[in-house]
């Protein structure tokens, strides 16, 4: 029964891991919280349930929706932070500025799509379970694990191989010695949101795949326990999230089957305010982003 | 605080240790009222930590900080400033959306009674600020009226003590000419004066004493001409690259 | 005009608690704080006051204080342990501040949980409502003047020269949040003797977001600004409901508008004209 819980634990924290990392990773390079991620993550959900809907098989149209969900990060950027970025506003503005953005984001999907909640539908859906050392996995589930832990790594081997994870870091570490070094600043950070963007996008997908429910506030809910997530992590350490993530997904999962369900939201905010208080560092946190 | 001024300012033995580096090393010093006194040394060597330690920024790990009869060390900030201890800073830190006259005004806030455009006025003259327009931004003003601005905002808490930390960084000689005189007229009045300056003609001209910093320690002290001919003074700034 | 007024009474009545609400974030935005725990304390006394109400007979003014008062007196304890956090974590430690407060309601029993709280008597009428938006805004009015005033601005501005000068910026801080929790709370009490019923979903993080859209739109720090952008974002909605599911992207465009092109708010516009 517990490892069955530490399971379920697991496949939920895959997809708040996903959603955080594309928190932080924001947070890390141009220290800004940015609300609208949550709103990404839902409108990539929707852009997913309409590729599916024309007829595109959902591998294809998830690979689709998180390249739009990128572009929209990308576009979000140029939109709402950087003007901001050039006359130098500081951090809270763009947060005020993302929640715009965010509201209309969510106006444009609530617009197209209408109010009312979606659904994949069971044929998109597999339902099928299967057992093994005594436990039981929903196939969903175990793909949404699969995919996630793949989507991590591949993001782990940008950061640490490629010439694009250096420069993030260092413009997430000094942004002034990386400008000097002869990084190219905009395109970097425009690189890291689409990145950051595409991630939030695909946990949204998962998310909306394993509930099978696509709907505008879908995002409001994982959007505040993200927070505390990469503040339990480390503000800006993509570790820390990871960690972070399956951390307080198994928590929230054995509370729920051991304590009580009712408030299993609580320990998130709570863990996170205390951690506010006492270390705001969080486990790893520094100011620099880390790689994963 | 009224009736502040008269108190000396006494500094004895105070060490502040930074991790395991010493940026002060049982350094003591007195500005009497009306005294003004000059604390050099290279760059590094403290002195702003010193004025830091004085306002209450950083705690002194140990040795005694006295205003008068009350001991500062231990105390929050703002009731060292309440104490009778006003400071400018090194990187100018006006309140820049506010206004000249609410900055002179902030200055006297823990006064009781409001400042009136008058004093404000007048406050801003000893500072060398004449016909200052009283509702125009701080942050919009050139930076020679924004040092003596900062200068007003100090003396408006009528202080026992003002700790000038570079007043004259960035000035041009004309207007580091006029800070002599409203040094000299600060100390005239009463308050003492620790002055921290590289620049050395400002210093030998309004500096009773001078204090010299190095590496955390006092290596002289004296009046400017004796501390100029120490040779512990000169082998300290040999090498350095300031004027 | 009276017809204009009956009409639309119900959103007459939105536009002054969301006047109030917004004075209320206003006072910790002008000290420098993004402490994003309005809709937090509306809601606290929203509970007490129809709590109140309902359980125990009182009437309006014995409902609207306790609920202020409560709303007060939880902010004084917030202050404690977010006193030291600055900036970003002092926004994402209040609005932990506010879930925890929500999955309260939601579990407590005697709120009624998520299914709301309901036969609130409905007692608080626009004159009430505007009353108490007069008081506020004569209170601030005075406020403005006031040396507290100028020590909540120079926090804003530096904070350890505001040290400097002798302000106690822990006490400000304090002060400017419990303040602002009085005003959310007299807003919260109205609202629930405006409405039937609250749920705990009316005091959550999309309606601090509201709150904090109306003092962006109407300038930070003026008190005419916040009831100015209040007004405008509450009549919106209605204005543009020809939109019908799009209307949200324009109260989105506008705050886009306003932090990108009008920084300072409309108050700032306003000034700039004349």
């Amino acid at each position: 029964m517990l490892l069955q819980q530490l399971a379920n634990g697991l496949f939920l924290g895959a997809v708040y891991a996903l959603f955080a990392i594309g928190y932080t990773l924001v947070f890390g390079v141009l220290d800004i919280l940015n609300l609208a991620h949550a709103a990404i993550f839902m409108a990539a959900a929707f852009t997913a349930l309409a590729f599916a809907g024309a007829g595109v098989p959902l591998p294809a149209a998830f690979v689709l929706a998180i390249g739009a969900a990128g572009l929209l990060g990308v576009l979000l950027d140029r939109v709402a932070f950087a003007p901001l970025r050039r006359r130098n506003a500081g951090t809270l503005v763009p947060l005020i500025s993302s929640i715009g953005a965010a509201i209309v984001i969510q106006g444009v999907v609530r617009g197209i799509f209408g109010p009312d909640e979606r659904r994949f539908g069971a044929s998109l859906v597999p339902a099928a379970t299967f057992h093994a050392g005594g436990l039981t996995f929903g196939t969903l589930d175990l793909t949404i694990l699969i995919v996630s832990l793949g989507l991590m790594l591949l993001l782990s081997f940008v950061m640490r191989r490629t010439a694009l994870g250096r420069n993030i870091r260092a413009v997430a570490e000094d942004r002034v010695a990386a400008a000097l070094l002869g990084i190219d600043l905009e395109r970097t950070i425009a690189l890291t949101f689409f990145i950051a963007s595409a991630l939030g996008g695909a946990a949204g997908i998962l998310v909306g795949l394993q509930y099978d429910s696509v709907s505008v506030d879908m995002g409001s809910r994982i959007e505040l326990k993200g927070l505390a997530i990469i503040i339990l992590g480390g503000m800006g350490s993509i570790t820390g999230a990871v960690i972070g993530a399956f951390l307080l997904a198994v928590v929230e999962t054995l509370s729920v089957a051991y304590i009580s369900s009712s408030y299993r939201d609580a320990i998130a905010f709570g863990v996170m305010f205390l951690i506010l208080v006492l270390r705001p560092t969080g486990l790893l946190g520094k100011r620099a982003l880390r790689a994963a | 605080m009224s009736g502040a001024r008269g108190r000396e300012l006494a500094v004895e033995g105070v060490s502040v240790r930074y991790g395991g580096v010493a940026a002060l090393d049982e350094v003591s010093l007195q500005v009497a009222p009306g005294a003004v006194v000059g604390l050099i040394g290279p760059n590094g060597a403290g002195k702003t930590t010193l004025i830091n330690a004085v306002t209450g920024v950083v705690r002194p790990a140990q040795g005694r900080i006295a205003l008068g009869g009350t001991q500062l060390e231990r105390l929050p900030q703002y009731r060292v400033a309440r104490c009778g201890i006003a400071r400018t800073y090194q990187n100018i830190r006006l309140f820049g959306a506010l206004s000249v006259g609410e900055n002179v005004r902030a200055g006297a806030i823990a006064r009781p009674g409001r400042l009136s455009d008058t004093e404000a006025r007048a406050l801003l003259a000893r500072a060398a600020m004449h016909e200052a327009d009283l509702a125009r931004r701080a942050g919009s003003l050139p930076y020679g009226e924004q040092r003596r601005l900062e200068i007003a905002r100090a003396l408006a808490a009528q202080p026992a003590v003002l700790l000038l930390d570079e007043p004259a960084a960035g000035m041009n000689p004309a207007e580091t000419h006029e800070l002599r005189e409203v040094i000299r007229a600060i100390a005239a009045g009463g308050t003492g004066v620790l002055l921290v300056e590289h620049d050395m003609s400002l210093v030998s001209a309004v500096c009773d004493s001078v204090v010299v910093l190095n590496f955390g320690e006092v290596i002289a002290t004296g009046t400017p001409t004796e501390v100029a001919r120490n040779p512990a003074v000169i082998e300290a700034y040999l090498g350095t690259s300031e004027a | 005009m009276l017809a204009f007024f009956a009409q639309h009474s119900k959103l007459v009545d939105q536009i002054g608690i969301n006047a109030l609400l917004a004075l209320s974030l206003s006072l910790s935005l002008r000290a420098g704080q993004l402490a994003l725990a309005q809709a937090a304390f509306m809601g606290i006394a929203a509970y007490v006051s129809a709590i109140g109400a309902v359980n125990a007979g009182w009437n309006l003014v014995e409902c609207a204080l306790a609920g202020a008062l409560a709303a007060g007196a939880v902010a004084l304890l917030l202050a404690l342990p977010i006193g030291r956090l600055r900036g970003v974590f002092l926004a994402i430690a209040t609005i932990g501040f506010g879930e925890i407060a929500r999955i309260v309601e939601v579990n407590a029993s005697i709120t009624g949980g998520a299914e709301g709280f309901s036969n609130i008597p409905n007692d608080a009428n626009t004159l009430w409502i505007y009353g108490t938006l007069a008081l506020t805004g004569t209170a601030l009015f005075f406020f403005n003047r006031s040396k507290f005033a100028l020590a909540a601005a120079a926090t804003r501005e530096d904070e350890n020269a505001a040290r400097g000068v002798g302000i106690d910026v822990a006490r400000v801080r304090m002060l400017t949040l419990a303040g602002g929790a009085v005003v959310a709370g007299l807003a919260g009490a109205l609202y629930a003797h405006a409405n039937f019923f609250i749920t705990p979903g009316d005091f959550g993080f999309p309606r601090m977001e509201q709150i904090l859209v109306y003092c962006v739109i109407g300038g930070v720090t003026s008190s005419l600004g916040a009831v100015a952008g209040a007004a405008l974002m509450t009549i919106l909605p209605e204005v543009v409901r020809f939109l019908q599911d799009y209307r949200e992207v324009t109260s989105g465009a506008i705050l886009l508008g306003i932090i990108l092109f009008a920084p300072d708010g409309i108050a700032a516009l306003w000034k700039r004209r004349s």
